[in-house]
């Protein structure tokens, strides 16, 4: 940085990852690669405090890549997400009994999330019932259609990824990056943010803002940059 | 199966016949991700995807690929004409609220009432889901994309469902190489057929029990 940010909440990502406990539930932001805070997940996989994690999020990234690092690593519990199979390492790792896995629809994840930020504690739709995925479910019928119960979702901590933060820490995001980091933003004890870029509050049209800094506990910089459209680490 | 694969492409370009102008489709992995090569230049539909787009434009140039602007199957794509963007709990509430007027699925199965399977195989892992559980009961009308048979012969309109099931709804049509179902009231009837294929292999390829329409029409098999 050429100058120093008046920013109360700007934290180094191993600072930021000291706050992670052994066995804690995170939720964490992206989609496949998309919108995946790799700085604080390679912070993760690098020290060895906090692991046992229980981690949400929709995929577990790729082989290797995003929190696929993590499996390798053997930080992982426990993944609750929508789609795993693109993973074959987090295939592997639950043949082999090292990852436990719970299946959510995609769509039922973000509304649980969502529910969960905003202080609902569950509610009833239409999506997975009478599949194997409803079992167990409480189902109550409403206006002659099947309904199944879904509990909300809250976690100790956030790890989302944003395009540029303010010094308040107001975020905005990048095209589909933003996927399920807004929900997740609001449905932790600890929300840490990781960004591209830091810029003066003010800088940000109020208009464009979609996380309102009071969700936001923590910020981190971003360690990779985007090359031919793709994140890479900053040599 | 290759995408160049004339079947694919004669199933792709009938479901882009169904699509009216204006419309909000949802496309699935597989066949239907052919769709928008055969959309007419006037046939406006603006495509939604569940990660968090609408209006989705087709594949960037090799040179304007930006990762953060991805496809459900997580592939590159651009914004076409008055696209948005927004979270994933918002696109599932165009999803789920019966915003989205048409998905148009793969499946592994669909039962003579017009019940899909697609999302796991029993004795494999179940490990992915993604969205299509969402689909299923949340469109307005579901079009099921498949090739007739499986790759080992077998029919894939069946009686009942073997595979587990996506969900209670039960879809509206199912456009194979050979034929186009619609099903109404939990009853399948087989509205066209294509040209290269016969009233009897139909059958014989077909485990689900159908009416044949008083009016079965030739599907174009558009070579």
């Amino acid at each position: 940085m050429d100058h120093v940010l008046d920013m109360p909440k700007l934290r180094t990502p191993e600072e930021a990852v000291s706050l992670i406990k052994d066995g804690d539930s995170i939720l964490v932001g992206g989609f496949g690669l998309c919108g995946t805070p790799f700085t604080m997940i390679d912070a993760i996989a690098a020290q060895d405090e906090a692991r046992n994690l229980t981690v949400i999020s929709n995929n577990l990234g790729e082989p290797g890549k995003g929190l696929g690092k993590l499996l390798l690593t053997g930080h992982l519990k426990k993944a609750v997400g929508s789609y795993f199979t693109t993973n074959r390492d987090a295939v592997k790792a639950w043949k082999n009994g090292e990852l436990e896995i719970e299946l959510i629809p995609q769509g039922t994840i973000a509304e649980a999330v969502r529910a969960g930020g905003a202080g609902i504690a569950g509610f009833y739709i239409k999506t997975a019932v009478g599949t194997k995925l409803a079992e167990g479910k409480e189902e109550r019928v409403f206006n002659g259609e099947r309904y199944i119960l879904v509990e909300a979702i809250r976690a100790r901590v956030a790890l989302i990824k944003a395009l540029k933060a303010d010094t308040l820490g107001n975020l905005v995001y990048s095209r589909t990056a933003r996927n399920f980091n807004p929900m997740m933003a609001t449905a932790a004890d600890l929300v840490i943010a990781e960004v591209d870029e830091i810029v003066e509050v003010g800088e940000l049209d109020a208009e464009s803002i979609v996380t309102p800094h009071i969700y936001v506990d923590v910020v981190v910089l971003n360690r990779y940059e985007k090359r031919g459209g793709v994140y890479v680490e900053k040599q | 199966m290759k995408n160049s694969d004339p079947y694919r492409i004669r199933i792709a370009k009938r479901i882009a016949k169904e699509l009216k102008k204006g419309s909000v489709v949802n496309l699935g992995v597989g066949i239907p991700t052919l769709i928008p090569d055969y959309l007419e230049p006037d046939q406006e539909v603006f495509l939604q995807s569940e990660n968090g787009l609408l209006g989705m434009g087709p594949t960037p140039p090799p040179d304007e690929i930006d990762m953060d602007l991805i496809s459900a199957s997580k592939h590159p794509v651009t914004l076409g004409r008055g696209a948005s963007l927004f979270s994933s709990a918002d696109s599932f509430v165009m999803i789920r609220g019966g915003h989205v007027d048409v998905a148009v699925l793969g499946a592994l199965q669909v039962s003579e009432t017009g019940e899909i399977a697609n999302w796991a195989v029993p004795g494999e892992d179940i490990l992915g889901v993604g969205g299509a559980m969402d689909l299923v009961p949340g469109a307005k009308k579901i079009i099921v994309a498949i090739t007739h048979v499986t790759k080992e012969g077998k029919p894939k309109l069946v009686r009942e469902l073997t595979y587990p099931t996506s969900g209670i709804r039960q879809v509206e049509m199912i456009v194979t190489e050979k034929a186009v179902f619609t099903v109404e009231n939990g009853r399948m009837t087989l509205r066209e057929i294509a040209e290269d294929t016969s009233l009897e292999e139909v059958r014989e390829l077909t485990a689900a029990r159908y009416e044949v329409a008083e009016d079965l029409k030739r599907m174009p098999t558009y070579s």
